[in-house]
């Protein structure tokens, strides 16, 4: 029987999926995708409800979800990351039920155990064949690694994989196997390439972010990890790029040959790779083109599960073998616990993806942040939502100088003898309050519209709903 | 002093504030921000107080802020003040 199927209607139906199950989705495709929308009005179209969204993130291009929460086709959503468009319509308390917020470790985790059952997993593949080997290599929607999409497909009750680049069976270099896959339905496109990946990932020329991915550079550099078999993981901010830019540079001077690179993949971490700096890049998630292009052809460049990535049920992960990690910070506070979720108006604008898994696994974990964004101080007296505890985090470093959580003084005292310009948390957050001024509270209403759950599943904060402005 | 035409003052850049005065009758203050719920108070509080300090009576001020801090606040708002003034200013 083929598994080809004419619509993504006829695919919902072929796959059962009835009122209050679970579906999934995964976020390679970015703010370009289009395939959670297109699925989400097929669905709406058969007037099936109440349904759970399992995606790995939201983003923006995601809004006409709100219509679905609204009317009831959706019922609840569970995700790593949500983007601020769909983030504002659920702290406003769009939704009767909390959302679910999990880590990128904590996700496959938890689908893998059953504890986050999935009925219908929709794959959005830049090319499969028919039988649904599929992969994000290649094909106009290319998206590089599907690393998210694997706990979907393996452990959904039914598979469903969505494609705009149909090749001939079989397809010899695939990402997911056939073995997983239910159904496969041909769209138009699945994404808008230019949302997919950023054509090139640009480096700072803030000089205060400059300033701070100086004073990283000279943490890493103090802290003995950057030695040979270094490994290295950083994001894709502006601020992360410049540290890795630093990093490589002095590697490239001592000649230290690294390990491997980790996490989400940027032309940065290609250009070391392709150096000498390290021996491989495990990749999860590419950010540009450059990524896809050397996933593509590089193969040193692997790509590998989320499980894999970060997983705390895992046998082991790649998260646990890390030596320093490069993290950002919405807040952070004087207990070095740090919040991506909300901002300082306590609307929903992110989430941890995979920033507690990491710090909780690398052995140095960096938060680098400057003391305020536009008046709003990023360095406080008590986050407004705990996305990674403090006992996870090393060392936050500002462009005032850099603070060295108490528990660990072993790392205080190599940064003393290097002569870093060592600072109190608490000494921080006065100079931010006194540049600033002394914020009105953010007002909330007692109702929890998000549930923070740290990687290995405890609830580690509670989100509450936004008081609408007036006359807003 | 007396406002007798319009002007601006700053940028709609982060971290700055775009002032627009005009003249009008009385005190009328419009403040739009990136961080009203957190600044809005303080913000409305420093423009009183620079219009009280300039002995400004009759004016619009339109405020568009961009998270600016109280010293930009109070820059960019006496700047654009003294530009309306038409040169019989302080």
């Amino acid at each position: 029987m083929s598994k080809l199927l004419a619509s993504l209607g006829e695919a919902v139906t072929a796959s059962g999926l009835k009122d209050g199950m679970t579906v999934s989705f995964h976020h390679h495709l970015r703010n370009g995708d289009y395939v959670l929308n297109m699925v989400m009005d097929a669905i709406a179209k058969l007037k099936i409800g109440n349904l759970t969204i399992n995606a790995s993130s939201i983003f923006d291009a995601h809004a006409p979800l709100i219509h679905h929460l609204r009317s009831g086709v959706v019922g609840g959503l569970e995700a790593n990351y949500m983007g601020s468009t769909v983030g504002r319509a659920v702290s406003e308390g769009v939704l009767n039920k909390p959302v679910i917020f999990r880590t990128h470790g904590g996700r496959p985790s938890d689908i893998e155990s059953g504890k986050s059952p999935i009925d219908v997993a929709f794959i959005a593949a830049p090319s499969s064949d028919s039988a649904g080997n599929c992969t994000g290599r290649f094909g106009k929607s290319a998206c590089g690694s599907l690393g998210y999409a694997f706990a979907d497909a393996m452990h959904a009750k039914k598979v469903v994989v969505v494609t705009d680049n149909l090749v001939d069976y079989p397809l010899r270099d695939y990402s997911i196997s056939e073995a997983h896959v239910d159904y496969v339905v041909r769209v138009d496109a699945i994404g808008d390439p230019q949302g997919i990946v950023s054509g090139t990932t640009r480096m700072t020329r803030d000089p205060v972010a400059l300033r701070i991915a100086d004073l990283a550079t000279q943490v890493i550099s103090a802290s003995g990890f950057l030695k040979d078999g270094f490994s290295f993981q950083t994001g894709a901010g502006g601020g992360s790029l410049a540290v890795a830019q630093n990093v490589r540079n002095i590697m490239r001077e001592k000649k230290i040959q690294g390990s491997f690179a980790l996490g989400g993949t940027t032309g940065y971490l290609v250009d070391m790779l392709e150096a000498g700096c390290f021996e491989s890049i495990l990749d999860v998630q590419c950010f540009d083109l450059k990524a896809v292009e050397s996933l593509r052809t590089n193969p040193r460049h692997v790509e590998i599960s989320a499980s894999h990535y970060a997983s705390p049920s895992a046998k082991s992960c790649a998260a646990e073998a890390l030596d320093v990690v490069v993290l950002g910070a919405t807040q952070i506070d004087c207990g070095f616990n740090v919040n991506v979720h909300t901002d300082s108006g306590g609307y929903i604008i992110g989430g941890s993806g995979g920033h507690s898994d990491v710090a909780a696994g690398a052995k140095l974990a960096l938060v680098i942040a400057p003391l305020s964004r536009a008046r709003l101080s990023i360095v406080v007296e008590k986050v407004l939502t705990v996305t990674t505890p403090g006992k996870t985090v090393d060392v936050l470093v500002t462009q005032c100088g850099i603070a060295v959580n108490p528990l660990r003084a072993d790392l205080r005292q190599q940064l003393a003898r290097a002569g870093l310009p060592l600072v109190e948390i608490g000494d921080l957050r006065k100079m931010a309050e006194e540049t600033n001024g002394i914020p009105q509270k953010p007002d909330l209403e007692e109702k929890i519209v998000g549930k923070v759950l740290y990687r290995d599943g405890t609830v580690i904060d509670g989100i509450r709903q936004v008081r609408r402005p007036a006359g807003a | 002093m007396r406002i007798v035409k319009n002007s601006i003052a700053g940028t709609l850049e982060s971290s700055d504030i775009h002032v627009e005065v005009s003249p009008g009758t009385g005190v009328e203050i419009d403040v739009q921000s990136t961080v009203l719920t957190q600044f809005g108070d303080s913000i409305k509080k420093t423009v009183m107080d620079v219009l009280r300090e300039m002995e400004v009576g009759d004016v619009r001020v339109f405020a568009n802020d961009r998270g600016a801090l109280d010293c930009v606040i109070r820059a960019r708002l006496e700047t654009a003040l003294l530009r309306a003034a038409g040169g019989d200013g302080p």
